[in-house]
């Protein structure tokens, strides 16, 4: 079954089963590879994308609801060249130990962070509960995340004061 | 062969001239007349002179670093990235020593086609054994390469310096080093010692310089093995059996083989798998295989309720880890049983490999802590050619120890060798992970101490019962597959050894100063439960029984735990990581108030690697039985510093980790089948519990050898946790891990 997705501002056509978990096919028949397999049971996290805004496990969410809807992945914050805030925010924190689960964390954050910018120890908290480490890297990921507010909020801070 | 005496390489007295004298000669002794020196060779060869790190088992320089005529750069290690930083820590060892830049080292990791082969990527090792091998191999380089400038240019060679990839003479002459660089140059055995730089001269070893792998790993670029999409490429899952003695009766495949997509179903004896074009198609069959597979199974595990009686019932060799003096203990008393379930790695990412069979050549692509065992494992099962298999290590998610990576490269290989000509991919699904990934085993410690009238420890007596903390292949049988296929290979025994570094007796032994021990090691060689190395092996639960047997003992001698603590250790590194964490941690302010707790830990890893103290604050909630570490503060020594943030990340990992472990974490069984196999009945920490902060101070000793940092706080961790909550609660827990139930049990809730 052919299905329209659009993905990090882009639309793509795929041919697949409609029962086929998202992940899948933004692995291979995208070839992103920012969401990762973890467990395929929507407990671990680090499938998350962000799908009009919200937080979305991709590994337990069939493709067939995504059509018209708009995705975004790691790959959408920004380029190894051109980091956008929150992948900047990761590197000048060193917020990674083996990485695997970090761009399901940079999605919880970004789905927080499109929100408020300036979020709360317990609201980062919640917003990565579905998210799990196991390298044990989360004071930095909490501190990636804080930092990635505040380059955020310097970015829009000029424009706000044009528009003022 | 160029010798020199060897108090002429003593470190203190070291010239640059001495050893330029050394390498110069023995470069050109090995490109002139290398044939005149074979006949110099006495009849029976003297040993070979040992050399730094794993130089020793690499010898030529050559295996290490490669510099090319356009000056590139490249240098190989045997050891792999598992996110512990260490792409970045070996290029800054290198860089420093050949006086480039990081960036400017192309660093190739294990791959038995191209690299040294250092067997297992394990132990806290890699700096001690891969950086050590590489700094005293760059450091030679760069010498030679200043004796070849000097050769050239017909002037001393202490004249000249190495510096940004060129040699430079004090008259400003300059060449490159890809200019200087021949066939021959460093075609030649590495020597014993070599002009390391000294402390204050280094400009990158000691520098945070940020991890080489991070941009990628945070913008989608290819890091994994799950990234790896290889022309052709089919998808394959296996269908593990539904418990460890299943065998599989029948199977009727004929209406799997009909699904959308499937290209194959692989059948040997137990094993079960399928191929498909795409990896949905892959999933949906196997849950079709697993619908219509039958298996016997046995009821062969033990009772998950009572592990002490099955590990006291062994009938296994009992080793002395340690003894002095006499096994008898005065004074006041404490003795005390501790427990320690079996507890899974756990890695985010479940086990992935991809295999390729052409013309019987098998190439494999894993994220195997050790490619060269691997692949003589693999060779073994498939019975080929050790020189028709090649295997590559890619990056997969955190390792811990020995998870599923080298099964799931065994079962790509063996569905290769069956599918031959496409790309296998094999992604094990998270229940193949949790089930069937070899678990840290399980542990009882029984501890009987005394303290006397002075403060100070009279005597130790120590029991652990413990399987052996490794099944690494070394050998086919090691192997899932090879153990499910019909002709099938059977699990080699457990060799039951007492080593330095030990193993389930690692750090059995505690480095404190007293007149009287007796450390015995009940073997148990019955593996009911696959069972393998986990980060820091006996470790995590020795030092957790030992560092709780020593707040115990500081309460009966009516002393503060820091002090008690110091006034048993005679190290000063150890006494240093000791104080600077009590210090950090606020520790002589006293106790917090209300529902909080304070506790302290200390151990040397292995006796002989890195120094850690740990002091956590823990709060409780008394309704709930819920524990959360809020606060902990750490000191660590692991040697000369390469890249002190690197340490700090790694070790707030490692106690994060080992809280998880200690708080919620246990592998859940009935008498057949392992019943935690998903995040929901294996939970582990998560956010809501995180502390508020993690700190680590890095105790830096320049000069001294690299210890190794990624083990050093599982033990102390638990301990420290143990620790709080006895001071807190006054009631001491004896089983790991704390949970809710435990610690509600405990305080009479």
């Amino acid at each position: 079954m052919a299905i329209s997705l659009n993905v990090n501002g882009e639309t793509h056509e795929v041919d697949v089963d409609p029962a086929t978990p998202l992940l899948y096919v933004l692995r291979n028949d995208l070839e992103l590879n920012g969401a990762k397999f973890g467990c395929g049971l929507g407990q671990c996290g680090s499938c998350t994308v962000v799908v009009d805004g919200a937080a979305v496990l991709s590994c337990v969410t069939p493709v067939s609801l995504m059509e018209g809807r708009e995705i975004t992945t790691v790959e959408g914050l920004g380029t190894i060249e051109e980091p956008g805030p929150l992948q900047t925010a990761f590197i000048e924190m060193q917020a990674a130990q083996c990485g695997y689960c970090i761009p399901g964390m940079m999605m919880s954050a970004h789905a927080l962070l499109t929100r408020n910018q300036q979020p709360s120890d317990r609201e980062i908290r919640d917003a990565l509960m579905t998210n799990l480490c196991r390298c044990g890297t989360h004071m930095r990921i909490m501190a990636a995340i804080r930092r990635a507010g505040e380059l955020m909020q310097q970015a829009a801070a000029p424009s706000e004061r044009r528009a003022g | 062969m160029t010798i020199v005496p060897k108090d002429g390489f003593t470190r203190k007295g070291l010239t640059r001239r001495s050893v330029l004298t050394g390498t110069g000669a023995l470069v050109v002794s090995f490109a002139l007349a290398p044939h005149v020196l074979a006949q110099q060779q006495p009849a029976a060869a003297p040993e070979p002179p040992k050399l730094p790190g794993s130089l020793d088992d690499a010898r030529r320089l050559d295996a290490w670093i490669r510099i090319d005529a356009n000056g590139d750069i490249t240098v190989f290690t045997g050891k792999i990235e598992l996110g512990q930083g260490i792409k970045t820590a070996l290029r800054q060892v290198a860089a420093e020593e050949l006086e480039v830049e990081p960036g400017e080292i192309n660093l190739v990791t294990a791959d038995t086609g191209r690299t040294p082969d250092e067997g297992f990527t394990a132990g806290s090792q890699s700096m001690q054994n891969s950086g050590t091998a590489i700094r005293n191999a760059a450091a030679q380089v760069r010498e030679i390469l200043i004796a070849e400038a000097a050769r050239r240019w017909n002037v001393p060679p202490e004249t000249l310096r190495a510096e940004a990839k060129t040699i430079v003479a004090q008259d400003d002459r300059t060449i490159g080093y890809g200019e200087l660089v021949s066939s021959q140059l460093l075609a030649v055995e590495a020597q014993p010692e070599s002009l390391l730089k000294s402390p204050d001269a280094l400009r990158v070893i000691g520098q945070s310089i940020p991890r080489v792998d991070i941009p990628a790993k945070v913008t989608g670029g290819v890091a994994y093995v799950q990234d790896l999409r290889l022309e052709g490429m089919l998808h394959a899952r296996v269908v593990r059996p539904p418990s460890p003695a299943a065998q599989l009766q029948d199977v009727d495949t004929a209406s799997v083989e009909q699904m959308p997509g499937v290209i194959s179903i692989v059948r040997d004896g137990s094993f079960l798998a399928v191929v498909a074009e795409r990896e949905f198609e892959a999933v949906n069959a196997m849950r079709a295989l697993q619908q219509a597979a039958r298996w016997s199974e046995q009821a062969v595990l033990p009772d998950q309720n009572n592990l002490q009686a099955f590990l006291e019932a062994t009938k296994g060799d009992i080793g002395t880890v340690a003894e002095e003096g006499s096994p008898e203990v005065s004074g006041k008393i404490f003795e005390a049983t501790f427990r320690r379930p079996y507890q899974i790695h756990g890695s985010i990412g479940p086990s992935c490999a991809v295999a390729r069979m052409v013309d019987g050549r098998l190439t494999v692509w894993s994220h195997t802590q050790g490619v060269y065992p691997d692949q003589e494992a693999i060779a073994e099962m498939l019975g080929m050619d050790l020189a028709n298999v090649r295997v590559i290590h890619m990056e997969g998610a955190g390792c811990y120890g020995h998870n599923g990576a080298d099964d799931a490269a065994a079962d790509a290989a063996l569905i290769a060798s069956e599918v031959p000509g496409r790309p296998i991919r094999v992604q094990w699904m998270r229940e193949d992970e949790h089930a069937w990934e070899p678990f840290g085993p399980a542990m009882l410690m029984k501890i009987r101490a005394g303290v006397g009238e002075d403060g100070r420890i009279t005597g130790w007596n120590y029991d652990l019962w413990s399987n052996v903390h490794s099944s690494r292949p070394g050998g086919a049988g090691n192997l899932l597959p090879a153990r499910h296929r019909a002709q099938a290979f059977s699990v080699p025994a457990p060799r039951f050894n007492i080593s330095q570094s030990g193993n389930g007796d690692r750090n059995a032994n505690p480095l404190y100063a007293f007149p009287n021990r007796r450390v015995l090691w009940h073997f148990v060689p019955e593996m009911p439960l696959r069972v393998s190395a986990l980060r820091a092996l006996g470790a995590y639960a020795n030092v957790f029984a030992i560092e709780s047997a020593m707040d115990e003992l500081a309460l009966l001698a009516d002393m503060d735990p820091v002090e008690f603590r110091l006034r048993h250790l005679e190290d000063e590194r150890a006494r240093a990581v000791v104080e600077k964490a009590a210090e950090e941690f606020g520790w002589s302010s006293g106790a917090p108030k209300g529902d909080r707790g304070r506790g302290f830990a200390f151990a040397r890893y292995k006796n002989l690697a890195a120094y850690l103290a740990v002091a956590v604050e823990l709060e409780l909630e008394r309704e709930t039985g819920r524990t959360r570490v809020v606060r902990a503060v750490s000191a660590i020594d692991s040697g000369e510093a390469v890249n002190p943030d690197g340490i700090r990340n790694q070790t707030e990992g490692g106690i994060i980790q080992a809280t998880s472990w200690t708080l919620y974490e246990q592998v859940t069984f009935d008498d057949t089948r392992v019943t935690s196999t998903d995040w929901s009945s294996y939970p582990i920490l998560r956010f809501p519990s995180a502390p508020d902060s993690v700190e680590v101070h890095v105790v830096n000793s320049p000069g001294q050898p690299f210890l190794g940092t990624g083990e050093a706080a599982q033990g102390p961790t638990p301990a420290a946790i143990g620790n709080a909550l006895r001071q807190l609660t006054g009631v001491r827990l004896y089983d790991l891990p704390f949970t809710r139930e435990r610690v509600k049990q405990a305080i009479g809730v």
